[in-house]
């Protein structure tokens, strides 16, 4: 049985290490002073995808994201670790796009791809946190989810089964294929980039990166495999009107960086004495007892 | 129609703690804009066994919709459930856990009725909105409050033309109090065949195994707190042993879960475990908003950070300037000579 599987990846800001510079004075979020990187669970799901392509014949890998002409970095790092294709969805019209409108453009992109078996994403994004965009692209596509998953057990007769985690727990369930499963963090980590796949990669491109005086026109028209597909929202047969700020339900009403009321607090140091004074203080106080 | 609506969570026939939390919540934002609570509960033989872990918290309708397969939960019945509740009710508010369940619904439901859904809001307000494109005032809007990017900003967010307004709220974030006012406390128990078809049934539940939480992180007194200051797990070892000179609880920053130091169903924050202990200690945190949003109701805050401008340090009763290597060995030794 061949099996054709599509990851969802998105570039995200790594959030994760936020420096001081990161926040400019206005509070807002300086993107360009933090790094852009792989959605860690992205990372997680692709493993899963690769690993059924090892455990049987004729199953194929393609990575889709949606983000700026510079998310190609992504695609790239996909085809290094064992992936066999991509698509970038880029189109001014997707920009400002909420959880919703994102499934939208998501799940338009995965008919336009056709006979999808498996959709595979992380739980969520680190720059968001949502966990949304997988069920809403599975309802979008009117497909079954399982979601929190950590391992894709087997995949036999058309079914998959998944061990997920559940609230103080973990489940094991069965589900017809297609489906649409979200990887969670604890699940096994991506393999590395392999060098072989790097050397064979690192021209791939895709249109918008390309500059104009791409020296490596000729290298591009002989190897295929190094133009990445590009999608806008016309390719894809979208409707405008649901993709970006304009099909997102959520309006950002107001953003701001917090400023923690600061209290009035004794400094201590680390000397014995300050420490024994503060336990007794607590203790005298009935605080701690 | 346009009432508050609470999906309650349960395993087995015991609602979930998170469910009754936002319940009370619920009641509030019903009586700010003078609607009723309902709440919505799916199960297997639950029938006679939920109602009075439900009704008290201020419910004035509640909908019971118990049949075969619709527990173990999964994503496709209770979808079709509440979607088609949802489309005759016709709710402006919807609040969820934020849970694997909630998390796994609230976006198929939302994507279904194409509503709004905000993940993780850690406070909910009722107040008005202007769109500034088109100068449209809106009246009594749901403010979904919650930390984002990475819990560096706060975003308050709002839903002015799709409903119901829908949001995810983590366990302990709100308070569950039972409601001493009066409400109507009606229960009805629809037939489930005309809400959800046998085609949704597909998905099956092999196993289905849940442990008994291994602490009581939430409603410790006391919670002693690692971040990446504290170096190791084996720091950790530390920490475990001070709270249980103290009869706490240990909890870590995400940086801390990150590193593989501490179980992540320890992690203290917007994404993890909100706690409201009576003493919280910081060893080692810096001090991310993600991370204060999960702790800032703590009684007595003590710090310890070798950065004395560690932003955690603003919000901080006690400021101890020292390594946690240093610090809390002496804080174990102190509360025990001291204690006796």
């Amino acid at each position: 049985m061949s099996l054709k599987i599509v990851v969802l990846a998105k570039q995200v800001p790594d959030t994760r290490n936020v420096g001081k510079d990161a926040m400019t004075a206005e509070g807002t979020v300086n993107r360009a002073a933090l790094p852009a990187i792989f959605n860690p669970e992205d990372l997680n799901a692709l493993e899963q995808a690769l690993r059924i392509k090892e455990q049987q014949p004729d199953v194929e890998v393609g990575l889709l994201t949606m983000g700026p002409p510079r998310a190609g970095e992504i695609i790239r790092e996909g085809l290094y670790r064992g992936a066999d294709t991509g698509w970038l969805l880029t189109d001014r019209l997707f920009a400002g796009a909420d959880t919703l409108a994102t499934s939208y453009a998501l799940a338009t992109a995965i008919k336009k791809i056709g006979k999808v078996d498996l959709v595979i994403g992380g739980r969520q994004a680190i720059d968001g946190d949502t966990a949304q965009v997988g069920p809403q692209v599975a309802q979008k596509l009117g497909l079954n989810q399982v979601t929190y998953a950590e391992e894709i057990l087997k995949i036999e007769n058309g079914k998959a089964t998944i061990r997920r985690l559940i609230d103080g727990g973990v489940e094991v369930v069965e589900a017809p294929l297609p489906l649409v499963v979200t990887v969670n963090g604890s699940a096994a980590e991506c393999r590395p980039a392999n060098a072989k796949l790097v050397m064979k990669y690192k021209y791939a491109a895709c249109p918008l990166e390309v500059a104009e005086d791409d020296n490596r026109k000729d290298l591009r028209a002989e190897k295929g495999y190094l133009n990445l597909t590009q999608w806008s929202v016309a390719d894809v047969d979208g409707d405008a009107s649901q993709c970006g700020m304009s099909g997102s339900p959520t309006k950002v009403k107001e953003v701001q960086s917090i400023a923690f009321q600061a209290k009035e607090s004794k400094s201590l140091t680390a000397k014995d004495e300050d420490i024994n004074a503060l336990i007794q203080e607590l203790l005298n106080d009935k605080i701690i007892g | 129609m346009n009432n508050v609506f609470v999906y309650i969570e349960i395993e087995g026939a015991e609602v979930r703690e998170v469910s009754q939390e936002l319940l009370t919540k619920g009641r509030k934002l019903a009586n700010e804009l003078g609607v009723e609570l309902h709440a919505v509960v799916i199960g297997t033989g639950i029938k006679g066994k939920v109602e009075e872990q439900i009704l008290p918290y201020g419910v004035d309708k509640l909908f019971v919709f118990d049949a075969p397969e619709l527990f173990p939960y999964t994503s496709a019945p209770h979808t079709d459930i509440v979607v088609n509740l949802f489309k005759e009710e016709q709710p402006q508010i919807c609040l969820m856990g934020a849970t694997v369940i909630g998390r796994d619904l609230g976006p198929r439901v939302s994507s279904s009725l194409t509503s709004g859904l905000t993940a993780d809001c850690t406070q909910l307000e009722i107040g008005p909105y202007e769109d500034k494109k088109s100068g449209k005032v809106y009246e009594n809007l749901l403010y979904q409050i919650r930390p984002a990017f990475g819990g560096n900003i706060v975003a308050t967010i709002v839903n002015p033309d799709h409903r119901p307004q829908m949001a995810t709220v983590r366990s302990g974030v709100m308070q569950k109090a039972v409601y001493e006012g009066a409400c109507k406390k009606e229960v009805v128990y629809p037939e489930v065949n005309k809400y959800v078809s046998p085609e949704a049934f597909v998905v099956k539940v092999l196993d289905h195994h849940v442990e008994a939480a291994k602490h009581n992180l939430k409603g410790a007194p006391i919670v002693v707190s690692g971040g990446y200051g504290v170096g190791s797990k084996e720091g950790f070892d530390m920490l475990f042993e001070l709270a249980k000179v103290l009869h706490g609880e240990v909890g870590g920053s995400r940086a801390a879960v990150d590193a593989g130091w501490i179980d992540n169903d320890r992690q203290i924050g917007q994404t993890g475990v909100t706690v409201h202990p009576k003493v919280y200690i910081a060893c080692g945190i810096s001090g991310q908003i993600q991370h204060i949003a999960g702790m800032q109701d703590s009684g007595i805050i003590i710090s310890i950070n070798s950065d004395p401008d560690a932003p955690i340090n603003k919000i901080a009763d006690y400021v101890i300037t020292g390594t946690v290597e240093e610090v809390v060995p002496k804080m174990i030794k102190y509360y025990r000579q001291n204690s006796k």
